[in-house]
């Protein structure tokens, strides 16, 4: 197992520097977290990058404060240890500093919260809607339908590690990544045929319940073309770990061939919401693992 | 002194009234409980250390596994240990009171919280476990996704350790109005006296919504009523409200009784009166009345509309203000201070490190927008343990070392009790800090498996988990060293700072505290 760990390591270290020396390149690129790392995501839409600048603000704030209580208590422990202080102040009151460290915080948090809140809107839908996807959690796999396209839909499904070509990446591939295209104002619509899931891709900032009796609302519009990983963010049964979310993002001229595709691929799938015996047999493989 | 009736064998602990004995009691439940959770945990981080399945290739089992560790470390360990152990031990002695108000409802409430450790094994043991996590959300927890007894045992569990927490509560809030000494006033009253106070009102009034929901759920799953149930008109929601109009509170239930020794501790080891002390009080009192409006902000990914997003960002913001003046009174209760570092003042030091740590980044998941990046990743475990869970253990500790020569009469050894300390600070950090990284690059909670890119930080943090491991051992020789060694406490081993009432009797302290009624007006003001 360590050894896979290394040369996992080694693979996806090779693949980021890839990725940089050839950015540009016709090359799609992977959106997911590398070895060791420290941060975000690379962003893949507007959203994450608001998120992540409006965190990077708050890291700044954060730091600072922490950065101080650090500094204060170093400062106590040399000059008030009862060797340096044998004799202790009386001093248990001063009203200047009580208003000071309850005014400045709340100024800090108005600092806050004014991009949080700006943010906070901006994430939450589209009002010009160009496309709408809507995904459908399951136990344990993803279901996606394309209302626009005559109710294309096709089930999503985690491949198993024998399953995987190289590169693919173990718990994050599936057999039919859900297709979107870039720059497109994509809604989205998220409901559950069971028990609450969360849709979550970090690099395009999308996370939301689906959640049964209700549809869920909110929006994408992904930068470039690549392949954007995520994995279910709610708890929610056996095999919660084990139902990734993979999108690809294409061209718009790249979309419009693959949905024709897709089209008649997914033909057989028939009414919406029905369950695909395929779907049935890989989720009890699944299971057995 | 020789008319005491002190019952002795059985009778003195299954039938106690006595406020130091049930306390003794809650203390050792919380000390085993605390194994079994605390073991638990451990054998999650085992499963993570690497990527791939080790250990734990039934995942119900890992879902029962993190359900439990949760549920037995919020109502088994921390909250008996904090309000039941030391409360039960210190309120009364430090108000000067002969005991609590109701003796008898306080040996029920010890052992209902028994009777619902038990119900909470068996929840376990049956029917596959109940692998829904602590927070038990329908539809996962509804009786198509759990068919079997095991979520019905665990909502018994839950009721009865409710039941045990609300009895516990109203004996609080009644001793500490009543059965003050005279002089004792208000805001005079040590700050521990006050936490708890607190803690007592947010029991009082969260508790009765948990059970609610949970009869709600219970009657769901097995009288035909939907509630919670789309197909019968019901709403999953409502139990994320009901759940969490509790859950909240019920973290400040956790934490407030960490400051209130906390403060205690600060004051003793800095020789001074605590600053600000009652900014302290209404800083707590304030954080307790927040905290019931705060709710939802477990719940900005469930798709709540986005001005009641903005509404709870705002309001959870507002608790970095008193929590804030908390961390600056200490701070300035220690500044001009003679301090001397015996363990329980460097585990006051290494709480409010872990409170100002998770405090900081309870300001970034707050803001509904940002959350979006962290809900439900590692960085809110790691959050949640450093603000609370780790920092109510550290707290545990910090009181245990400051007491246990009151309560046992033996001092503990200072230079293996502040080795246990480093041990465990450091192992808690390294177990927990790279786990705000792994959230960052996105991993979820509550998964057997990760991809491998996640694979170096979880190493990393099981190696953390290792070294905890091993504070925790010598935590457990230390008890038995204390108790083996016999080195006798004197009535007050902590010098001029300790000013609280326990202090004034022998080590350790009396079966009945005070054989005079103290006179608060004679002593120099706790003020």
């Amino acid at each position: 197992m360590k050894k896979h760990i290394i040369s996992s390591w080694i693979f996806s270290g090779v693949f980021a520097l890839s990725g940089i020396l050839f950015s540009g390149n016709a090359i799609a690129e992977e959106y997911r977290s590398s070895p060791w790392q420290m941060g975000f995501q690379t962003p893949g839409s507007e959203s994450a990058v608001r998120i992540f600048a409006c965190h990077d603000l708050l890291l700044y704030i954060e730091t600072a404060i922490v950065v101080l209580v650090l500094l204060l208590m170093v400062y106590i422990v040399i000059k008030f240890n009862a060797k340096a202080n044998p004799v202790p102040s009386k001093t248990t009151h001063n009203t200047m500093l009580e208003v000071v460290w309850t005014a400045v915080p709340i100024l800090i948090l108005i600092t806050i919260a004014i991009p949080s809140l700006k943010l906070l809107y901006f994430i939450d839908k589209t009002e010009e809607p160009e496309m709408t996807l809507k995904v459908t959690g399951n136990q344990w796999y993803w279901s996606y339908t394309y209302p626009d396209q005559d109710g294309l839909e096709f089930d999503s499904i985690i491949l198993e590690e024998d399953e995987l070509e190289a590169g693919q990446p173990r718990l994050l591939s599936v057999d039919n990544p859900v297709v979107l295209p870039v720059n497109t104002n994509v809604r989205i619509l998220l409901v559950s045929n069971d028990v609450i899931h969360n849709f979550a891709v970090p690099s395009l900032g999308l996370k939301l319940d689906t959640t049964p009796g209700r549809t869920n609302e909110t929006w994408t519009n992904i930068d470039k073309p690549g392949t954007y990983y995520g994995m279910c963010s709610e708890l929610c049964g056996v095999n919660h770990g084990f139902m990734p979310i993979q999108v690809r993002a294409v061209s718009k001229e790249d979309y419009a061939v693959w949905v024709e595709q897709a089209k008649q691929e997914f033909a057989q799938n028939g009414e919406p919401g029905s369950l695909p015996a395929s779907g049935t047999v890989k989720i009890a493989a699944v299971i057995s693992q | 002194m020789s008319q005491d009736h002190t019952p002795t064998g059985a009778r003195r602990w299954l039938m106690s009234t006595n406020h130091k004995d049930i306390g003794t009691l809650y203390l050792i439940l919380a000390t085993f409980a605390a194994v079994v959770g605390g073991a638990m945990s451990w054998y999650i981080r085992l499963e993570l250390m690497e990527p791939g399945i080790q250990y734990i290739d039934d995942f119900q089992l890992y879902n029962v596994l993190v359900t439990a560790h949760g549920f037995i470390m919020v109502f088994f360990v921390v909250m008996p240990a904090m309000i039941g152990g030391f409360g039960n031990w210190f309120i009364p002695m430090m108000i000067g009171a002969p005991d609590m108000a109701f003796p008898r409802l306080n040996n029920v409430s010890f052992w209902l919280l028994a009777a619902a450790l038990v119900l909470l094994v068996v929840a376990a043991l049956v029917d596959g476990g109940p692998g829904t996590g602590w927070t038990v959300y329908p539809p996962l927890s509804s009786a198509e996704f759990h068919p079997g007894m095991a979520v019905d045992f665990g909502i018994l569990a839950l009721h009865l350790a409710g039941a045990s927490s609300v009895l516990g509560a109203a004996n609080f809030i009644t001793t500490i109005f009543n059965m003050r000494a005279p002089g004792m006033t208000l805001h005079r009253m040590p700050l521990f006296v006050w936490a708890i106070l607190v803690t007592a009102f947010l029991l009082l009034l969260a508790i009765p919504v948990l059970a609610g929901a949970l009869t709600m759920l219970l009657t769901d799953r097995n009288f035909g009523t939907s509630f919670f149930i789309v197909e019968g008109g019901g709403d999953p929601l409502l139990w994320q409200h009901l759940f969490w109009f509790f859950g909240h509170p019920e973290v400040y239930i956790i934490i407030i009784p960490a400051f209130g020794i906390i403060s205690e501790i600060v004051s003793t080891f800095s020789r001074k009166p605590i600053f600000g002390y009652l900014g302290m009080a209404y800083a707590m009192a304030s954080i307790g009345v927040v905290g019931f409006f705060v709710w939802a902000h477990h719940m900005y990914m469930t798709g709540l509309n986005v001005d009641t997003r903005a509404y709870f960002t705002a309001a959870t913001l507002v608790i970095a203000v008193p929590t804030g003046i908390k961390i600056f009174s200490w701070l300035a209760t220690m500044w001009g201070g003679s301090i001397s570092f015996e363990t329980p003042m460097l585990y006051a030091f290494g709480f409010i490190w872990l409170f100002v740590m998770g405090g900081v980044t309870g300001v970034t998941l707050a803001n509904a927008g940002m959350d979006l990046a962290f809900h439900d990743t590692y960085f809110v475990v790691a959050h949640f343990h450093y603000v609370m869970a780790i920092a109510a253990i550290l707290a545990m500790f910090a009181g245990f070392f400051y007491w246990i020569g009151k309560m046992s009469g033996y001092r503990y050894p200072e230079g293996l009790a502040k080795l246990q300390f480093w041990v465990f600070f450091v192992g808690v950090n390294v177990l927990f800090f790279p786990q705000h990284f792994l959230g960052m690059a996105g991993m979820p909670r509550r998964i057997p498996d990760y991809p491998d890119a996640y694979a170096g930080w979880n190493y990393v943090s099981s190696i953390g988990a290792l070294i905890t491991i091993a504070g925790t051992i010598l935590f457990f020789y230390i008890v038995w060293r204390t108790f083996r060694d016999r080195v006798p406490c004197p009535a007050n081993p902590w010098g001029v700072g300790a000013t609280t009432l326990e202090w004034t009797v022998e080590s350790p302290a009396p079966f009945h505290t005070f054989e005079d009624m103290p006179d608060i007006n004679a002593k120099a003001s706790v003020e």
